[in-house]
């Protein structure tokens, strides 16, 4: 242990910008929520530098540009996702006359209609300005979920072993093959359709694949031997989970994290299609892509707008995610 | 007695335009003159949906039913591209002068695909084997008209007395009320003729085992993949069909559909042009050729429940009917509809075509309501079928009566959960479309009987509005006694009379009849009206041939 | 190794049974009537009931779930409602091409994520990196039946190299395995990455590079190794979800697999084909997901199992 220490001061001098050891390792988790408080205090070997952390991780984040970029990107849609009434051009769900053509085509981009109109005459951008609210929501609050929901499976299940990882393991398999599209459905017409519905059966079924990833890392990174040493002194599993084992499991949450927004945004234009989410007009970006995909060689705008959307949205938070992570030395090197 | 040799039933040839009747009287001619020459060949159909089976008892939906009336007969169908009735197996019928019994006189030399003749037991023993529960036919329904067709039903009679063999090649019908469209049913695909020997072997499978008497019988069938006729050289009709080999290609796609089709690896669409291509489609000299567009017997509509307050009042129901731009919706989809103001569409004879329904008037729509106490709108429920472009049309309404103050809200769900909704009573406003009706045979009762009869306001029922008009059941029961040839133009006006009132009632917002559009490549042709045909849709598959 | 299999067979038993159940009591919790739509629109209400009769719907929900199994038993899975086809005849039917759009989907998924996600870790913080991440990233936002409409329209129709949709030679594979290979392959390629950088920080690795020696070939392998642990359970999962069929790849290429018999089933409630299923696809993710439990002690010798 004594070596580390030293072995991370004097990284720490050095300034060199890679991922740190866990000892400024706030949990991995809370730094996944973007609040900017990623530093949630630094575990007890780091505190020499505790007074300068934060001004330290802040400005690892500026110095680096795609975070930057990142975090105005998330920003942005943030911003629009909340001022949208302000923002939209047009009722989004004002169906215009002559927002089609006279043989019913959608417009092209246009003066009046910025990224022009959609299949019954309606706004795009005001559509997609609003659609905003509703891919957020699914996007981060769904997919965040059922991140957080594998990773305690696969975490538990490949720490822990046993009978644990028994229950668990086949738990994830009954859920991978479980008919999510019927649940959806039946939950719709038990209760009303809604997002929430929506929300929760996807965070239901996405889980499987981060337990099932993390739980492969878990198996092998739990084998290694300073966590069998770390045991072995008689450090306590849930600190041994924290401090050696999460950090490694950082990159992957991440990825998962991010690129999951654009998996599930488009997952819960599917389910909406079912009538189990949102319903007409309330505009997705997903369910703009839904009901206009087969336009796609005629009317472009109308998949390529929303689809950019999606894509900048969870590009940005990767791009924001990972620097945070970098910054704030999140990620075990060992 | 009556007699016919070949069945006029005015009352719905006059109907079609002058065109479609010239065009019949040629392919008469040319079907004569020039067969032999035409004969050959081979034409791919595409479909997206995989045929479910080609059974004639059961088979009901959008891609089977032509097949299957390509592959078996009935006594009766419709000179091709018309909706006019004829004898088919049969060679000619009598009725009884109090119009409840049809003697049919068979053709003879009529053989199935496994080469046995056919004989007037089997047209009984098909008809009986529809009614039998057993069989769980969709079309057990038509033919409870039929005297005894219930006690067999019911287990209490082996067998349906109403229908009776007199010898091999005569058969004799007794209805318990005259049925004015008796014949009309005897027609459909329920009533066409399978042979014993082969159901039976088929074990239950018969849906995948066809043997008929059509001009096509079954090659090969992979399932979900591929189904492939060919000509059945026996046919009883001379010169048809002219294709040696007509394959459906199932699982395709219709937006690959089309550009197979300009590839001329698919020569009809089965689904129809996919809507982002159509207007280019129109606007292309040579495309535009490919296309045929033609009336259908079909309407679509909204239907408001009128059992449910506020719609139990007819001036909001007339509000409604207000408050909708039927030209903007017809836009919407392609101008491939023409706004709807009644019930039925204008190839009914019984279609008034100088009924002018009830004006887009937003303005008139929300004094209505103010008038029956909602000055304010209200808030209700609209479901919809959620595959395009029903989503859109359902979108475009809930606009419009948001403009007069009723709000909404829009479920778009499956078809199976609207059917359900609608059945049990509880759906206040559906769009019928996706599943909005079509007649299955040209006549007026078909859309009176199963969605606006007191009979079908049961839960289950597909009379969605719930209405139930007691004294226009009786005249409807009335009409439909009218059944000889001469009292066909009475009982025409009888049912225009019906549906006026029953608009006046306004349980429902017609909003289009939609138009039949379908293209084909330039390797195949027919003649006019066979890509639209009314019965065959989407096209009369024995009437195509190969192009020059 | 013995012992172990044996006891995931019995608890594939169990999953399966537990998928059964579970998806038994959805079923029936769905707003639909199958009676009613077999009966079509035309039927009278004696019609309706005497076919609830003849399919034993009418009967209560544990005695149809124990005759459905008595009958999963016998290899009966039922007959479909809308097809009157055995349900066994209609996923015999499209099992074969299922199977090989599966493993050719993920063949190419690998193909493109496995070498890319390494390649990238290896070159971190480079031009080469972003671009690759970021084509990652288009890849898995991009609406898969764009993607397919695109590839047709570009390599099948204007330019015919492949076939128009269909189904038949390994050309008509190609293009449906290129559209799920896309998206799954931007998975990949990330989750490889994120996994190779987390072994590249290993100490000797990192020893190795700092003393400006290229990692041995051994450390190479043992980086691979361990980089493609979180790969191995997306495998594993995309063995048992794509088995369940990928409804959009099959629709726009007309690709005849189980997810369109599916999905057409759940849209008529045809629960007998519903049932059929999602026994397959709970058949191979059991099937999946042991397979990937197996393959990780081989590439990670000290992962063991009791």
């Amino acid at each position: 242990m004594g070596s580390t220490q030293r072995a991370r001061g004097h990284e720490r001098r050095a300034q060199v910008a890679v991922p740190r050891s866990d000892g400024a390792a706030a949990a991995p988790v809370a730094a996944l929520a973007v609040d900017g408080a990623g530093g949630a205090g630094p575990a007890p070997g780091a505190r020499r530098g505790a007074r300068r952390a934060p001004a330290g991780w802040v400005r690892r984040f500026l110095a680096n540009g795609a975070g930057v970029v990142g975090l105005v990107g998330v920003t942005l849609v943030v911003a629009v996702a909340l001022a949208a009434p302000v923002l939209a051009p047009h009722d989004p769900a004002r169906q215009y006359f002559d927002g089609l053509t006279l043989e019913g085509d959608p417009l092209p981009p246009s003066e009046r209609f910025l990224i022009g109109t959609d299949l019954l005459g309606r706004d795009l951008l005001s559509r997609v300005i609003h659609g905003a609210r509703v891919s957020l929501l699914v996007g981060v609050v769904a997919n965040g979920a059922a991140v957080l929901i594998g990773l305690v499976v696969g975490v538990l299940a490949g720490y822990f072993r046993g009978t644990v990882e028994t229950v668990l393991m086949r738990l994830t398999d009954i859920m991978t093959a479980f008919p999510a599209l019927i649940l959806a459905i039946a939950l719709a017409a038990i209760l009303r359709p809604s997002l929430w519905i929506v929300a929760l059966v996807i965070a239901l079924v996405n889980w499987v694949w981060i337990a099932r990833a993390i739980y492969a890392q878990v198996l092998s990174v739990a084998r290694r031997d300073f966590v069998e040493a770390a045991s072995a002194l008689g450090m306590s599993a849930w600190r041994t989970l924290l401090r050696h084992i999460l950090p490694h499991l950082v990159s992957t949450l991440m990825v998962f994290g991010t690129l999951g927004i654009s998996t599930t945004v488009l997952l819960e234009a599917s389910l909406s299609f079912l009538g189990v989410g949102v319903q007409p007009p309330m505009p997705s970006w997903g369910g703009i892509i839904n009901e206009s995909q087969s336009y796609f060689l005629d009317a472009p705008w109308l998949v390529v707008f929303p689809g950019a959307a999606i894509l900048l949205t969870s590009l940005s938070f990767n791009l924001l995610g990972e620097a945070l992570r970098d910054a704030l030395d999140l990620a075990e090197r060992r | 007695m009556e007699t016919a040799t070949k069945a006029n039933p005015k009352s719905l040839g006059r109907r079609l335009g002058a065109v479609t009747r010239l065009a019949a009287a040629l392919l008469v001619v040319t079907l004569g003159a020039a067969a032999t020459a035409q004969q050959g060949g081979r034409a791919v159909v595409s479909f997206q949906v995989d045929v479910s089976t080609l059974d004639p008892a059961i088979g009901y939906d959008w891609q089977n039913w032509s097949i299957i009336k390509s592959m078996f007969d009935g006594l009766m169908d419709y000179e091709p591209g018309t909706t006019n009735l004829k004898p088919h197996l049969a060679e000619s019928y009598t009725v009884s002068d109090d119009g409840l019994t049809y003697t049919f006189t068979l053709r003879e030399g009529v053989k199935f695909h496994n080469g046995r003749e056919l004989v007037a037991e089997d047209v009984k023993y098909s008809l009986e084997r529809v009614l039998d529960p057993a069989t769980q036919s969709p079309g057990q329904g038509f033919y409870l008209s039929i005297a005894g067709a219930q006690e067999f039903i019911d287990g209490q009679a082996d067998e349906v007395v109403g229908i009776r063999v007199v010898d091999d090649r005569t058969i004799e019908f007794t209805t318990s009320e005259p049925d004015a469209a008796f014949l009309h049913k005897l027609g459909l695909n329920f009533a066409h003729v399978v042979p014993r020997e082969a159901v039976e072997a088929a074990g239950g499978d018969f849906g995948h085992q066809p043997v008929g008497t059509g001009g096509f019988k079954l090659r090969e069938w992979v399932l979900g993949q591929r189904l492939v006729l060919e000509r059945n050289p026996d046919y009883f009709e001379a010169g048809v069909p002219y294709l040696d080999e007509l394959v459906f290609e199932i699982g395709v796609d219709p937006n690959v559909a089309f550009l197979r089709l300009q590839r001329a690896e698919v020569d009809v669409l089965g689904d129809g042009i996919p809507s982002a291509r159509f207007t280019e489609v129109m606007a292309d000299p040579v495309l535009s050729q490919q296309v045929a567009m033609g009336e259908q017997m079909q309407t679509g509509y909204v239907t408001i429940n009128v059992t449910t307050p506020p719609f139990d009042d007819v001036r909001v129901r007339q509000a409604l009917n207000m408050a909708i731009n039927k030209d903007r919706i017809v836009r919407i989809i392609n101008n491939r509809a023409v706004p709807a103001n009644q019930v039925l569409p204008p190839l009914f004879e019984a279609h008034d075509p100088a009924y002018e329904g009830y004006p887009y008037d937003p303005e008139r729509a929300r004094e209505l309501l103010a008038e029956a106490g909602y000055p304010n709108g209200f808030d209700t429920v609209l479901y919809a079928y959620n595959v395009a472009p029903n989503d859109r049309i359902a979108q475009a309404i809930q606009a419009d009566l948001a403009e007069i103050g009723v709000n909404a809200e829009l479920r778009t769900q499956a078809q199976s959960t609207v059917i359900e909704a609608g059945g049990a009573g509880e759906a206040p406003l559906i769009w019928s479309g996706g599943m909005a009706w079509i007649a299955d045979y040209p006549d007026p009762n078909n859309f009176y009987w199963p969605i606006l009869a007191c009979a079908s306001n049961i839960p289950g029922g597909w009379n969605w509005a719930r209405y139930c008009r007691e004294d226009l059941e009786e005249r409807a029961a009335v009409a439909d006694t009218l059944a000889r040839a001469d009292q066909a133009e009475q009982r025409n006006e009888e049912w225009r009379q019906i549906f006026l009132e029953i608009m006046e009632d306004a349980p429902w917002i017609p909003i289009f009849h939609e138009l039949q559009v379908s293209m084909h490549s330039s390797r195949v042709t027919g003649p006019e009206g066979i890509f639209t045909d009314p019965m065959h849709i989407p096209v009369h598959y024995e009437y195509i041939r190969m192009a020059e | 190794m013995v012992p172990y299999l044996l006891k995931r067979l019995a608890q594939s038993v169990f999953v399966l049974f537990g998928i059964t159940l579970i998806t038994f009591l959805l079923v029936f919790l769905l707003p639909a009537d199958p009676a009613r739509m077999i009966a079509g629109r035309s039927a009278t209400v004696a019609t309706v009931e005497s076919i609830r009769r003849e399919l034993g719907l009418d009967r209560p929900l544990p005695v149809q779930y124990v005759s459905y199994l008595k009958g999963l038993v016998r290899g009966d899975l039922g007959r479909s409602y809308a097809q009157r086809a055995p349900v066994s005849d209609l996923i015999a039917s499209r099992f074969a091409p299922t199977v090989q759009l599966a493993l050719a989907g993920i063949l190419f998924e690998l193909l493109i994520g496995l070498p890319a996600g390494i390649a990238a870790a290896l070159r971190r913080g480079t031009r080469f990196d972003q671009v690759v991440m970021g084509l990652a990233f288009v890849g898995v936002s991009a609406p898969q039946f764009v993607v397919g409409l695109l590839l047709i329209y570009l390599l099948a129709y204007l330019v015919p190299v492949f076939p128009l949709g269909g189904y038949g030679t390994p050309m008509h594979l190609v293009l449906p395995a290129v559209a799920v290979g896309l998206a799954g392959g931007g998975w990949y390629a990330r989750v490889t990455r994120s996994a190779t950088i987390d072994v590249l920080r290993q100490d000797f690795v990192r020893t190795a590079r700092a003393k400006g020696v290229f990692p041995s070939r051994v450390v190479l392998k043992h980086v691979l190794k361990n980089a493609v642990l979180p790969v191995v359970a997306l495998v594993g999962l995309d063995i048992g979800v794509f088995m369940g069929g990928i409804v959009v790849v099959e629709s726009v290429f007309g690709w005849p697999g189980i997810g369109q018999m599916i999905w057409q089933a759940i849209q008529l409630v045809d629960i007998p084909v519903i049932m059929g299923g999602v026994l397959i696809t709970a058949l191979f993710v059991v099937v999946g997901n042991l397979v990937a439990d197996l393959v990780y002690p081989a590439l990670d010798p000290r992962i063991r199992y009791q």
